[in-house]
Parts: C-alpha cells; sequence; structure tokens
C-alpha cells in the first residue's frame, strides 16, 4: 500500500515538474539583467550561436528587463491594450448571444433540434481555415476589415461555446425547471434566475476557454488586420523579440500571465463545467 | 375565449425556443453559414465567379502536391496524436484513480483537500492557458543546436549532438510533444471527472463475483467512459488544428517539409487570392470532419426527452 503510493507521487510529481521546469525557466530569464541573457540565451534569442547556459533562478537579478519593457516600450502596451479590446468585448457578447440558444438546446424541443445542433457541433469542429476566404468577404462588405471588430464579431458567433453551454444546462433536472414554471416563472425569468446560476460552471468554462483561444489566436488577427498597430500581443510578440532581445522573456511571461491568472482562478468551473454534465451522460 | 388563450399559450411555448435561439442563429448564419453557403458555390466557379466550372477545382486541388503533402501530413498528425492523447491522459488518470483514496482526494471539492493536490490540479491545467507565443522561447532552450536536449543527448551518449530539432525532420516529433504538453493535464482532469461518474457499487459488485482488475476496466471501466471518451475525443480534435500557432510561431511559414500542414498552406494560397482552391479544399475538408461529428454523436435529446 505504501509502496503504492510513493509511485504515485513520484508519477505525479515528474507530471509537475514537466509543467513546471518550462515556466520556471521563462519567470527566470524575465528577471536577468541583459549581459546574463546574452551570456545564457544567445542561440534561443536568435542572436548568435552559443552554448546554451539554462538556469532556474537568474544569478544577477535585476528589473531592468521588466522596467524597460513595463515603462520603456510604449508598443508592448499597445498590443497589450488591443489583446484586451478584442477578447473582452467577444466574451461578453458570447455570454449574450450563446447562453440564451444554449438553454433552448438544452431545455425545449422543438423541430429539427437535432439537425441543428448537428449544424453547430459540425461548425465547431471546423478549422477556421475552412471559412476563411468567405469570412473575409463578409467582413469586406461589411467593411470591418483591419479594425478590432473583424475579429469581435465572428467570435462572438463561435459555436464552441453554445457547445459547452448546453451540456451544463443539461446536466440541471428537469423537475427543478418545471417547478419554476409551475410557480408561475415566465420562460426568460426561468432561464435567468434557474438556468443561469445553476448551469454557471458551463458557461465560465465556455467563455474561459474563448478567452485564452483568441488571446492566443494568430490565424485570425493574420487574416484580417493588416495594420500592425492594431494586433494583439500573442502576434506581435515575436516582433518585439527581434527587436528588443533583451525584454524578450519579461514580454512572454506578462503575456501569459492574464490568461494563466483566469485559468488558476476558475479552476474548478474548468473542471466541473465541461465534466460534469459528461458523467451524466 | 378559453380556446383561444390555450391557442396563444401554445404559440407562445413553440415560439419559445425560437426566440431564445433568434440572436444566435442570425449571427451564425451570416458569419458562419452564409460564408459556408458562398464558399460552396465559388468551389464550382472560375475565379471570377461567373462560370460553372463542374468539378475543376477539385481536380486542380487533388492534383497539387503542395496539397497532397499538407494533407498527408495532417491526417499524420492526427492519427498521431489523437490516439497517443487520449490513451496517455486516461492512463494517467486511471492510474490516478487506482486507490480509492488518492481518487477521492482528486476528484472530490471538499474543504480541506490537501494542499498539493490542489496545487496539482492547478499544474494540470496551466499549460492549456500558456499563450504559445510565449512559450516559444522556451522550446528553443531545449531544441536549438546549442540546446539543452543536445547537452543532456550528449551527456548520455558520449558523442556530440547538434541537431537543429525544430527545423529538421524531426520537426514532426517536436511539435507532437509541444501538444500533449499543452494539452494532457486537462483531458486527464476530464477523464478523472467521468471516473469519479461511476457508482462505486458496481466495482463493488464486480470485486464480489471475482473480477480481476483487467476485467473491471474492461467490463465497467471502459464502457461507463463513452460518454466521456466522445466529449474529449471532440474537443481533441478542435484543439488539434491550433497546433499551427506552435508549428508558425517554432519554424515561420515555411517549415520542414514534415509539419508542413493544411493550415500552412492556406495561408499561402490565401496570400496569392487562389479562392477556387481554398474554397474547394474546403468543402472537401467539411465532408472529412462531417463523419467525427456523426460518430461522437453528441447530439442532445437522445434520451427521448
Amino acid at each position: 500500500m505504501r509502496k503504492k503510493r510513493r509511485l504515485t507521487g513520484a508519477v505525479l510529481f515528474g507530471a509537475c515538474l514537466l509543467v513546471w521546469l518550462p515556466l520556471i525557466l521563462m519567470t527566470a530569464g524575465a528577471w536577468m539583467p541583459e549581459d546574463e541573457l546574452y551570456w545564457r540565451y544567445l542561440s534561443p534569442l536568435g542572436l548568435g550561436r552559443d552554448t546554451v547556459r539554462a538556469a532556474l533562478i537568474p544569478s544577477y537579478p535585476s528589473w531592468e528587463a521588466m522596467k524597460e519593457l513595463l515603462i520603456g516600450s510604449p508598443g508592448f502596451f499597445v498590443m497589450f491594450w488591443n489583446s484586451c479590446i478584442q477578447v473582452i468585448p467577444m466574451a461578453a457578447g458570447q455570454f449574450l448571444v450563446a447562453a440564451p440558444a444554449a438553454w433552448a438546446f438544452a431545455k425545449f424541443r422543438f423541430p429539427a433540434k437535432k439537425q441543428l445542433f448537428g449544424i453547430y457541433v459540425l461548425l465547431m469542429v471546423l478549422p477556421f481555415q475552412v471559412t476563411q476566404v468567405s469570412n473575409y468577404l463578409v467582413l469586406d462588405r461589411l467593411g470591418i476589415l483591419n479594425t478590432h471588430l473583424s475579429l469581435i464579431l465572428p467570435g462572438i458567433w463561435s459555436t464552441l461555446p453554445v457547445f459547452i453551454m448546453t451540456r451544463s444546462f443539461e446536466a440541471i433536472p428537469d423537475p427543478l425547471v418545471e417547478a419554476a414554471y409551475l410557480d408561475g416563472a415566465g420562460q426568460w425569468y426561468t432561464f435567468v434566475h434557474v438556468g443561469l446560476p445553476l448551469g454557471y460552471p458551463g458557461i465560465a468554462t465556455a467563455l474561459m476557454f474563448s478567452f485564452v483561444d483568441s488571446w492566443n489566436a494568430l490565424e485570425q488577427p493574420l487574416t484580417y488586420l493588416k495594420d500592425k498597430n492594431l494586433w494583439p500581443i500573442a502576434l506581435y510578440l515575436p516582433d518585439i523579440a527581434r527587436d528588443k532581445a533583451s525584454v524578450a522573456f519579461a514580454a512572454a511571461l506578462v503575456t501569459c500571465l492574464l490568461p494563466a491568472l483566469v485559468y488558476v482562478n476558475c479552476q474548478e468551473e474548468l473542471e466541473q463545467g465541461v465534466a460534469a454534465s459528461g458523467v451524466k451522460q | 375565449m378559453s380556446q383561444r388563450q390555450n391557442k396563444l399559450a401554445r404559440f407562445r411555448r413553440a415560439a419559445a425556443p425560437w426566440l431564445f435561439l433568434a440572436p444566435s442563429l442570425a449571427g451564425v448564419g451570416v458569419f458562419m453559414g452564409f460564408p459556408f453557403l458562398d464558399a460552396f458555390r465559388r468551389s464550382f466557379q472560375d475565379a471570377m465567379g461567373t462560370r460553372f466550372v463542374g468539378v475543376n477545382n477539385y481536380q486542380a486541388v487533388l492534383g497539387n502536391l503542395a496539397f497532397r503533402l499538407a494533407a498527408m501530413n495532417t491526417a499524420r498528425f492526427l492519427a498521431v496524436c489523437l490516439p497517443l492523447l487520449l490513451t496517455l491522459s486516461l492512463a494517467l488518470a486511471i492510474f490516478l484513480g487506482w486507490r480509492a483514496e488518492a481518487f477521492e482526494k482528486m476528484v472530490s471539492h471538499k474543504e480541506g483537500d490537501r494542499g498539493n493536490i490542489r496545487l496539482m490540479r492547478t499544474t494540470m491545467v496551466l499549460p492549456m492557458a500558456i499563450p504559445g507565443a510565449s512559450m516559444v522561447l522556451i522550446w528553443k532552450i531545449f531544441l536549438c543546436p546549442e540546446g539543452v536536449l543536445n547537452q543532456m543527448l550528449s551527456g548520455v551518449t558520449g558523442r556530440v549532438w547538434d541537431t537543429d530539432w525544430a527545423f529538421s525532420r524531426h520537426a514532426f516529433p517536436v511539435l507532437v510533444v509541444t501538444y500533449l504538453w499543452k494539452h494532457t493535464g486537462y483531458d486527464m482532469i476530464l477523464w478523472l471527472a467521468g471516473l469519479s461518474g461511476i457508482p462505486g457499487e458496481m466495482y463493488e459488485a464486480a470485486r464480489i463475483d471475482g473480477a480481476g482488475t483487467f476485467q473491471e476496466l474492461r467490463y465497467i471501466t471502459f464502457p461507463q467512459l463513452k460518454g466521456t471518451f466522445g466529449l474529449v475525443g471532440i474537443l481533441s480534435l478542435v484543439n488539434s488544428f491550433r497546433v499551427y500557432r506552435e508549428a508558425y510561431l517554432l519554424a515561420g511559414a515555411y517549415p520542414d517539409s514534415s509539419i508542413y500542414l493544411i493550415p500552412h498552406l492556406f495561408a499561402h494560397w490565401f496570400l496569392n487570392l487562389d479562392v477556387q482552391k481554398m474554397t474547394a479544399a474546403a468543402v472537401m475538408m467539411t465532408a472529412v470532419f462531417l463523419m467525427p461529428v456523426l460518430a461522437a454523436k453528441l447530439i442532445p435529446g437522445r434520451s427521448g426527452r
């Protein structure tokens, strides 16, 4: 028994190490002064060829790079803000559009429901590239190419959130919903006061998925945004690393901070939101 | 009068789901449905969009060497990654779920959970949140010719390694590893949740009947995990095409031919405004993707509700 426990512990520890090591490397790099950074990471930074001397702790910790990034690089700030402008309204829009649709799929019977949901699932699975051209033409006709809206609007109607929320709403017991109707609650009232609170983990999960996915997106901004000043941070990161190699690690760290914090704070929803409804099958 | 009210009530009940759906349907129609139908139409037309050319575009795509390469690579990537990801995460989950005690700690959300279990769950979901753009530098520390991986290999084998992992024919396994790094943890958590949904009495009953470990797996665990399997599978499929981000960031727009994927090809066609090829390929890809969607049977209302 004890042996088994030790084995489990070892496997767990090994798995965690695989995750943490790269992240610690990144963090350490963010707090190194320029000359130490160049001495250690000349090749990865693309500046020359020299043996990599990886370190989990900086030898001469300094906030030079952080300061340079946050105060001395207005470009970084603009791109960070671009990401926020593109991602947050999109997530809010998704909530307004996808939650009611998911409620309809989960708690109503209507003709062609199965087929319609099947189409939603198909659209969810299709890679971005399938509708790339036609979407481009639609956005062109709407006159919003090369604006933040060209990322926000199509993003709002992504069908992945509908799928995840539907599963979560389905896990709400029907008698509970019917009880609300019997008490005289209307359809909308029931949705807002029974559906939303009880389906909360699924809603949170869906929105977090979208948040992180769009924060990391490359394909859409590469296709729809010509103007580099509109680029989100994930796309701009390789550029800044090329221009100012000394802040590359600091920029990488700051970029992943927001999505990582969101995930860590909401991890219980992440587990329940998708999974709880999966169990119910 | 009352009949009329009845009718009105019935109408309202029938209309309700459509009202809930309307905002979503409208947008999906404009941004997904219409573009898709438009792509379908264009795939049968010439470059000007005026003349019907039958299946010429399709023939051009299928005869295109770049398309064949990209399609083969993408299929190979999916065929390697999806089974690997699913079995690895499931094996980890089952391994962790082995002991009832540890298992309860993993899946329960009770207060007083041991701190390290919580830390471990956090760790498992973290890689999904880290942008590929942030990770690229770290991957390069390991993978560049003077990097950590070569140093370790040199240390172990005693001869000098100077492989450029991201740009050689080894780029394919590198891409597979980055994909697994990103997704194994979260999939494992989904599997654990699925495992926790299996009633413990089933295992007790099996044990009384003298079932061994493998029989338990074969006759209880796997059949009970069917629902979770569909879910994890379809989410992994959705994620798999996003590996283009890692490939693009690591190796640029023109990577080693072993990781030249469909998205790379589309990016090039898009630059050349090769609308015919893109739409024809898009229609074919949709047909391919239709199969797993139909197979996964994730469509609700099966229970007859």
